[in-house]
């Protein structure tokens, strides 16, 4: 009985044409598959050593590569492994929901530090430490929760998140942006509109006012959803109004966004101001400076202490005073600040470490 | 800001909905479904400024992107006609396969997952030809379809490919020649935004092409409207971008408009949106 059933499924499914080239599709598919799984497999094992610490780290959607957060963390564990000796893999996901597997692949594998670069992962890395009790977990830039009355909803004990006070760092360019803009208009423009990045155009505000309290800040943002920070023609059409309506420089908070507000100023021979990285070479001679993260060292730090043992879970906080954040001042663009502008710079960084200017992180 | 900037801004952020739109309404109106706008714009950014990049001339870059939206659209086209797959989800599946491909090779040639190197490119406003270029592609596509023999055969296609057939019409090639002509306009779109930016960056269409096809939809399938459709979401961009400062009405809003316009075409109200009757049909 069953092998009549069996010749008829087997003479329906050659009959059936697309399906035959379907199956022979997938063939071929599962074999390429396989055959990449077992190189990959034979590389990594290579480099893989599980007798030291070893460390996980699921990169944001693009990558190494993308001259921001990603090689950020890159070159933090990159350092880490060289003087620490520890054993780093990393897995670039595609798109959605690689990330959640990725993190998941690295958990099952007892890493001994698990860690996700970018706010997107704060709710896998918040559910899978629930999971994995024994491993570490770290999210760089997490996103943190608060209940109703505003108090803190505590984070797993096995999960840490690095934050950066980017309030801070964008306090002294907009100081900087006041005191060599000649313009009563001083310019802003953010990526996605959403609280992370209202930190930066809140800092930026007040460091503008703190030294010219009748100066302007106009902010703008290039959209209400993730494309808003690789949109760099919307960035571009923003600079663009705020130069012609008289601002000078332009910090943006953008990512890729960005770059049109640095094309912007080419065109216009206006000044921008750079983000998490020194931004620099992206147009040389227009940026004035860039606020800098340190997603570098926060993740060599990281690292450092589950080597060392002194991991625990919580929010690490990296500001001026941990050099988690700052502003580029060097050969490049030193001609465009006057020392006295720089020395006034130092000045304020120096109140705002010692407490003595609380900065708002909100509008 | 005098009106005269605010014209240039609202032409300047036209541009490339005008390229995409126009490229939309030729393939739906020969029957093919243009959710591949996005992809084609895409694909057409990216291989111009690899053209750009390698031969340091812009004008070889336009071909370059022009012949990488034509790519796109072939493999789109190949899989509608001859394969008669479902319009809907082979857009779907050539809009994601054109965000993997120029990411793979933007790491692949540039070593960079964010942007490619600065290329050359044309001046912005009015001295880009490519300008000038988007506001000629909807009355040039107008005449085209309406003018035309070969208008008409894709009308007709679009209408009823039995009927086109019936007089002797090949239905395939008028397809294929249309949806391969659709993807040369709309690559022309992403070459726009593209040589404007002097770089490419990863998914920097940002969405334009789902405007575009929004566009096509809310103009009722003729080039005229679609065009018309494409300078008033242009306007309501650039209103977003002025009224953003003045805290007169949230910026969300405003970001909704196409949307919301496109929902209120096919429901109906302004006018019936009939869409051409063979579209989506792959048959004969």
């Amino acid at each position: 009985m069953w092998h009549s059933r069996l010749v008829i499924v087997v003479r329906t499914t050659l009959y059936l044409l697309p399906v035959r080239k379907l199956i022979i599709a997938i063939v071929v598919l599962l074999a390429a598959h396989i055959a990449l799984m077992i190189a990959g497999r034979g590389r990594g094992d290579a480099t893989l050593d599980h007798s030291g610490t070893t460390i996980g780290i699921v990169f944001d959607v693009g990558g190494r590569g993308d001259k921001s957060f990603n090689d950020g963390a890159y070159a933090g564990a990159d350092s880490a492994r060289r003087m620490l000796g520890v054993t780093v893999r990393y897995i670039e996901p595609g798109d959605g929901s690689d990330r959640e597997s990725g993190l998941r692949l690295l958990a099952a594998e007892k890493m001994n530090l698990v860690m996700g670069v970018g706010f997107i992962f704060t709710d896998d890395l918040t559910s899978l430490a629930r999971e994995y009790p024994n491993i570490n977990f770290a999210g760089i830039d997490l996103s943190l929760a608060y209940d109703s009355t505003g108090k803190l909803i505590p984070l797993p004990p096995n999960l840490a998140a690095l934050k950066f006070r980017e309030e801070e760092g964008s306090f002294l360019v907009g100081s900087l942006a006041a005191l060599v803009g000649h313009s009563r208009k001083v310019g802003f423009i953010g990526g996605m509109d959403i609280p992370l990045i209202h930190k930066f155009e809140a800092g930026y505000t007040a460091g503008v006012k703190y030294v010219c309290p009748d100066c302007t800040v106009i902010s703008q943002y290039a959209g209400v959803t993730p494309d808003a920070f690789k949109n760099p023609s919307r960035g571009k059409e923003l600079a663009l109004s705020q130069y012609q309506s008289g601002v000078n420089i332009i910090f943006h908070a953008s990512g890729a966004t960005g770059q049109g507000v640095f094309e912007a100023a080419r065109q216009m021979h206006k000044l921008a101001i750079g983000v998490d990285a020194d931004q620099y070479q992206e147009a040389p001679g227009y940026i004035l400076t860039s606020m800098v993260k340190g997603v570098n060292a926060a993740t060599f730090d990281v690292i450092r202490r589950v080597k060392d043992g002194s991991f625990h879970g919580g929010v690490y906080s990296f500001g001026l005073k941990e050099g988690g954040v700052g502003y580029v001042y060097n050969e490049h663009n030193k001609a465009l600040i006057p020392d006295s502008v720089h020395a006034r710079i130092e000045a304020i960084k120096a109140l705002i470490i010692a407490g003595k200017i609380t900065v708002p992180t909100t509008r | 800001m005098n009106s005269f900037e605010i014209i240039t801004q609202i032409l300047r952020i036209a541009a490339p909905y005008l390229f995409a739109a126009a490229g939309g309404v030729i393939a739906e109106r020969s029957g093919i479904i243009s959710l591949t706008l996005e992809g084609y714009m895409l694909g057409g950014a990216f291989a111009a400024v690899v053209g750009t990049f390698y031969t340091g001339s812009p004008t070889i870059g336009v071909l370059c992107g022009i012949g990488g939206g034509m790519v796109l659209a072939l493999i789109h086209a190949i899989s509608c006609i001859r394969y008669r797959a479902d319009q809907v989800i082979v857009g779907i599946a050539i809009n994601l396969f054109a965000i993997g491909i120029t990411r793979f090779f933007l790491k692949l040639l540039f070593g960079s997952s964010s942007n490619s190197p600065r290329v050359a490119g044309f001046a912005s406003g009015y001295a880009n030809p490519l300008l000038w270029l988007g506001l000629l592609a909807t009355p040039v596509v107008a005449f085209l379809l309406f003018r035309t023999t070969f208008g008409l055969r894709v009308r007709a296609t679009g209408e009823k490919p039995e009927a086109a057939a019936s007089v002797g019409v090949s239905v395939h090639r008028v397809q294929y020649t249309a949806v391969v002509l659709s993807g040369a306009l709309a690559a022309l779109g992403g070459v726009y935004l593209a040589l404007d930016q002097h770089q490419f960056t990863d998914q920097m269409t940002a969405g334009r092409g789902f405007i575009a096809v929004a566009a096509v939809i809310f103009g009722r399938w003729s080039p005229l409207r679609a065009g018309a459709a494409c300078l008033l979401f242009a306007a309501a961009e650039t209103a977003q971008i002025h009224l953003q400062g003045n805290h007169v009405v949230a910026s969300q809003f405003i970001e909704m408009i196409p949307y919301v316009l496109t929902i209120v075409a096919l429901a109906g109200v302004v006018g019936r949106a009939i869409a051409p009757s063979a579209l989506g049909r792959a048959e004969t």
